[in-house]
Order: structure tokens, then C-alpha cells, then sequence
């Protein structure tokens, strides 16, 4: 570890380092836009939780003048990669517009070169498939088959920026000043066992739903050969990205509510269960039965957000913090309470959810309809 | 020599952010990094100040560690995890809220949060009090413990999260639920779970306990306590104790002193 490194963990100029991640959302329910300044901010004064090995946002409502396309943000590990990726985009989209991404020279380790890219599914496509699910496939075979590019966000007017860095330094290189969104989702990340890449930074995406969090699932392995069934791969080297894939297959796929999807991830103990009444017992013995493979066992916070819903979950016996607060048409999730109140010192609610029990952010106007306007619509 | 008078002079750099009115020594605490804020404390205290007070705190961690004086701290904002970790003697006034794990390890002293605390307060506490006017989160009083004269106290205003008092080896929590109904339960799961030593204290029949935990009737040394408490927490808060001491108390005991004796024997 050469000196600049080590100040990058510590001013002070030890290398001893703790904590565990960081991750605040903060979401207009109105829909209005606002700027990187408080979401950044607010991740900034949970520096001491991450490490440095990862920083990261997601943003929505981030592209309206391209509302109706998917935008992919890619990363570059090598440029034979760039080659072969845009044959498999020139083969399976057309490409509306596409661009070297801002960036500008920051504290972050190493960056590859990041691409944005503007796209619509071909018309033709394999009968009985969705286009989602024609988005994803592609998707899966750049991440697998070129070997060096990783698609990093894939949604429709919204975008994950995400690197080696403390998160203030990945918005400083992603110039995240120039975005507004009406939802933002945060990360500082300390990796604990494994290892601080691009691509294994956070938010985990896929098409519009993205997943920050704080703690460890334990359960990958089993959660990851049971995604597999349905198709995806996981190629990012850590945990949390089976967390991004199982709420698409349960929310987007199989149209599950967030209230059951909480009962999947963080089901309650069978303890628990024998004392309920039977029709509650029925259903969630039936839900930790077929979906056994989905638990998310070990300790974990997240927020799951997708267009115009944020959602905040513990695990069932809360061994990571998180914390809501709203105000006016401001809704907060946080690991830490001070980070709320830097932005919003007149909270008009605070509460401590409590462990595997969700807080719910929807947009208050909204309806499938409105999130599928700001999603772009469906393509054609 | 250099060394002990480094130690009574407050460093030049933090000099803007301080203010003395008497004997009162103010600190803008502001975007201030949490050790130079731990530093300039210790600083401080050398030169021999009455009271301080902090202002503008937010999320500072470790506020107040190591501290061995009897000094009174007024912290203004909301400072960071750890809160008076391994503190020493000093009473630390919150004025807002207080986050995870404060009164981690501390020895002696007092924290009076004038609001909520969160996860595993007083987390391996060892002696001193904790006031919290409001609620708390989980696992509050994990592992607490206590040797001979030196008896750790927290007192919970309102109610507290799953797991209270997990794993506990000593020391006292009382637990008010002044915001709870005629008959309304504290909605804590698994209190007591691994207690092996030390008392809670509840007013009414609010906790649900698990196996390995006793309810039982207060006696009169229990009283006492409970009196004194209630009235300690009251003086800070602005409480009436004939009000809070009109309802019935039980306390709640580990079954054995060794529960785990017979998972782990061969």
C-alpha cells in the first residue's frame, strides 16, 4: 500500500479500518427532480462506514429526453471488450445515441473506460418473450461472453454510477452535479469478503431495479444456483447482485407484492409461524416452502428501488441499522440518523422500522400507468 | 516537559471554532472530523474548564471516549455510533437523539439523551447510567455486566426493541413504557434471550420473556432502586415520579447463571 492509498483510508494515517457500509435513499413522492448535493452530502457524513473500495448512486428520472429507451451504462475493462459488446448491441438493439460517459479525474482507483449507450430492441425478436426478458438475455451475454464489459445499468430514464472510490469521489468523477433525479439511492462500501472492483461496487441493477446494501448474505451460493433456473448469471463477484435479480424475477416476473417479497427475503422464523393463525401460518409456510432458496439469510439492510417505489428492508432479526425519516414529500432511508438530519434537520417523522418489516416510498400519483410514463412506456 | 505541556494547550488549529463564556468552554462542531473533535475534547478538559458544550454535532462518532473526568458535556445535534465508548467519569447531556451502540464499554459516568437511542445501547456497558427519555432499538443491554460496587443502569423512558437485554451477565434496566396504554405491551420479541445475570425492571406487565427468564414480584430493596431511578430520570426530564411510581413493578431474573451449560457439555 503505497502513502496516497493509505490516506485515502485515513487521514490520520493509519491503516487500521472498521465499520460496515453505508446507505441512504431519498425519494420525492410528488415526482419533482432534485440535484446530487443532499443525496451526496448525506452518504459523505457516513464516510467513516466504507473503506473506499466502492461508492456508488442510482438515479431516477435522470434521462427524460430519452424516456423510451433503455440506457445502458457500460464499463471497459479492455477495449477488444468495447469491440465485441457493440456487435452483440448492433445485433440485438438499435442504438439511438451513444457516448464516452462525463467523467473527470477523482480520488478513485483505476477507472475503466464507461460508455453510455441509448437503446430500443429490435423489433424482430423470439416469439413468447418479453422484451424485458430479450433485454436481460443480452444483458447476460456481454457480462459472460466478452469477459471485460459489464453492463452496470439498464433501465429506462434512470442511471447507476458506481467505482472504487468513497462514494463522494465517484460522484466527483461522474460529475454527478450535472443529474437530477426525483430518486436516489447511495452507497459507501467496505467490502468484507469480496473483493473492490468496478463492477462490485454498488447498486446492483438490472433493468429499472437496483439494490444498495449494508451486510452479508450468506445464502449466495444457493440463492445464485437457484437464479440460475431463470436465466441469470452472476458475474459481479459478490453478494448482493442475487439480491437485484430476485426482486426483478418476484416483482417485475412474477408480479409479487413488495409486502410477500419481504416475507420471502426476510422470512419470519418457523417459531414465529406456529404461533400464527392458520391462514397466515398456511401462507407464509407455504411462501418459506416454495421459496426456500430465496431467503436471504445473514445480516442485511437494503433499499430496493425501482421507478416510483423505494422500499427499505432488514433482515428479520435486524443485525444491520436502518433508519426512516420524511418530510413534506421527502421520504429518508439511512443507515445512520445523522445523515438525515444534515439534509433535513426538521423532520416531520422519524421511526426505527423494525427488522424484516419494509418501508414503502410509491410516488403519490401513483398508479402502474405513472410508472410506466416515467419508465419510458413499454417499447416497441 | 514538552510533552505534559502539549498535552494543556489547545491546538491553534481548532482555535476558530471555540468560544469561552466563563467558565464555559463552546465548540462549533461543524464538518469538524470525529477524532480532531476527540482530540480537541481531551485538549479541553486539561485546561481545566467547568462545562462544555458542543454544537452543531452530526454523526461524530466516539464523542466523549476515554474521558476520565467528572465533567458535564452539552452535545447539541445528533452525534455518531459509540457514543461515550469506554467514557470514564464525564456526564454527557444529548440534546436530540443518540444513534447505535452509545455507552459502548463505559466504565463510569452518565449519558441523559433527551430523545431516542438506537441499537445495542449500553452494548457491554460496565458501569455508569444511561437516561433515555424516549424509545431504544434492539439488543439494548447486550451483554452488560457488573463486579461487586460497579452496577451499570439504563432507564428507557418509553419502550425498547427485540432482544433487550441478550445475553446479559449484570447490571440493572428499567424499563418505563410511558407511552404504552392501559394494557398495552412493549413490542419486543426475545427479551432476555442468554440472560444470565442482572435484573430488568419493568413498570406493569409489559415485556414478553422467553424461556430461561422468571417474573417475579419487586421486594423492598427493589423499591428502593426503582425509586431512586424513577426519580433520577424524572429530575432530568421533567417527569412527575408519583405519577410513573403509582403503577406496579416486577423484575424479571435469569433462571441460571449458566443456560447454555447444557448445549455445550459433553
Amino acid at each position: 500500500m503505497n502513502n496516497q492509498d493509505r490516506n485515502i483510508i485515513s487521514p490520520f494515517g493509519d491503516d487500521k479500518d472498521f465499520s460496515g457500509c453505508s446507505i441512504f435513499g431519498m425519494m420525492n413522492t410528488e415526482g419533482k427532480r432534485f440535484s446530487s448535493k443532499d443525496p451526496v452530502r448525506a452518504i459523505t457524513n457516513m464516510h467513516e462506514r466504507g473503506n473506499g473500495l466502492g461508492g456508488g448512486f442510482a438515479v431516477y428520472g435522470i434521462y427524460p429526453d430519452f424516456k423510451d429507451y433503455h440506457a445502458f451504462h457500460i464499463m471497459y475493462l479492455s477495449k477488444d471488450a468495447k469491440e465485441k459488446t457493440d456487435r452483440i448491441l448492433a445485433s440485438r438493439f438499435d442504438i439511438i445515441y451513444d457516448e464516452e460517459m462525463q467523467t473527470r479525474p477523482a480520488n478513485v482507483r483505476d477507472p475503466p473506460l464507461v460508455w453510455r449507450y441509448f437503446v430500443q430492441p429490435k423489433k424482430r425478436r423470439p416469439e413468447g418473450q418479453t422484451v424485458e426478458d430479450y433485454v436481460i438475455e443480452a444483458i447476460m451475454r456481454i457480462n459472460t461472453e466478452t469477459g471485460k464489459a459489464f453492463v452496470f445499468s439498464s433501465g429506462k430514464n434512470m442511471g447507476v454510477f458506481k467505482g472504487v472510490g468513497y462514494p463522494e469521489d465517484v460522484a466527483e468523477f461522474f460529475c454527478l452535479e450535472d443529474y437530477e433525479g426525483y430518486l436516489w439511492t447511495c452507497h459507501g462500501r467496505f467490502p468484507t469478503n469480496t473483493p473492490g472492483w468496478w463492477g462490485g461496487a454498488h447498486p446492483f441493477n438490472i433493468l429499472d431495479w437496483t439494490v444498495v446494501h449494508n451486510g452479508e448474505l450468506s445464502s449466495y451460493g444457493i440463492n445464485r444456483r437457484y437464479l440460475e433456473m431463470f436465466g441469470y448469471k452472476c458475474t459481479m463477484q459478490t453478494d448482493t447482485e442475487v439480491l437485484a435479480y430476485t426482486v426483478d424475477l418476484l416483482m417485475r416476473r412474477q408480479h409479487f407484492p413488495i409486502e410477500l417479497v419481504a416475507q420471502i427475503l426476510a422470512a419470519p422464523l418457523w417459531s414465529e409461524i406456529d404461533k400464527m393463525e392458520p391462514k397466515q401460518a398456511q401462507l407464509l409456510s407455504a411462501l418459506r416452502q416454495t421459496y426456500g432458496s430465496l431467503l436471504m439469510n445473514g445480516p442485511f439492510s437494503i433499499i430496493v428501488a425501482h421507478h416510483g417505489e423505494m422500499i427499505g428492508l432488514t433482515d428479520r432479526i435486524k443485525l444491520r441499522p436502518l433508519v426512516a425519516g420524511s418530510n413534506g414529500d421527502f421520504l429518508y432511508l439511512s443507515s445512520e440518523e445523522s445523515a438525515m438530519r444534515l439534509v433535513s434537520p426538521n423532520l416531520d417523522k422519524f421511526w426505527c422500522p423494525r427488522g424484516g418489516e419494509p418501508v414503502v416510498g410509491r410516488l403519490k400519483t401513483s398508479s402502474p400507468k405513472t410508472a410506466e410514463v416515467l419508465a419510458g412506456g413499454e417499447s416497441q | 516537559m514538552l510533552e505534559q505541556k502539549k498535552a494543556i494547550e489547545i491546538d491553534a488549529k481548532y482555535l476558530p471554532r471555540l468560544k469561552k463564556e466563563s467558565n464555559v468552554l463552546k465548540i462549533d462542531a461543524e464538518g469538524l472530523y470525529y477524532r480532531d473533535l476527540n482530540c480537541l475534547l481531551r485538549q479541553a478538559i486539561c485546561t481545566g474548564v467547568e462545562r462544555i458544550e458542543i454544537h452543531n454535532v452530526c454523526g461524530q462518532r466516539y464523542l466523549g471516549t476515554d474521558l476520565d473526568t467528572n465533567i458535564q458535556i452539552d452535545v447539541y445535534g445528533t452525534p455518531g455510533n459509540d457514543l461515550a465508548a469506554f467514557m470514564n467519569g464525564p456526564k454527557l447531556v444529548i440534546h436530540g437523539n443518540a444513534q447505535d451502540a452509545c455507552g459502548n464499554t463505559m466504565n463510569e459516568g452518565q449519558i441523559i439523551i433527551n430523545g431516542h437511542a438506537g441499537d445495542i445501547t449500553g452494548h457491554s456497558m460496565r458501569g455508569g447510567k444511561i437516561f433515555v427519555r424516549d424509545f431504544v432499538g434492539y439488543r439494548v443491554g447486550i451483554h452488560m455486566k457488573q463486579y461487586q460496587r460497579k452496577i451499570p443502569q439504563i432507564i428507557i423512558g418509553q419502550t425498547a426493541g427485540d432482544f433487550l437485554a441478550e445475553y446479559m451477565a449484570g447490571g440493572i434496566i428499567l424499563i418505563l413504557g410511558l407511552n404504552l396504554k392501559e394494557g398495552e405491551k412493549c413490542k419486543a420479541r426475545f427479551v432476555g434471550t442468554g440472560m444470565h445475570g442482572g435484573v430488568i425492571y419493568e413498570r406493569g406487565n409489559i415485556l414478553e420473556t422467553e424461556n430461561g427468564t422468571k417474573i417475579m414480584e419487586v421486594g423492598k430493596r427493589d423499591t428502593q432502586m426503582i425509586e431512586s431511578l424513577v426519580k433520577e430520570y424524572c429530575s432530568h426530564f421533567g417527569a412527575d415520579p408519583k405519577e410513573i411510581l403509582g403503577a406496579k413493578f416486577k423484575k424479571i431474573l435469569p433462571v441460571s447463571k449458566r443456560p447454555y451449560e447444557k448445549l455445550y457439555s459433553h
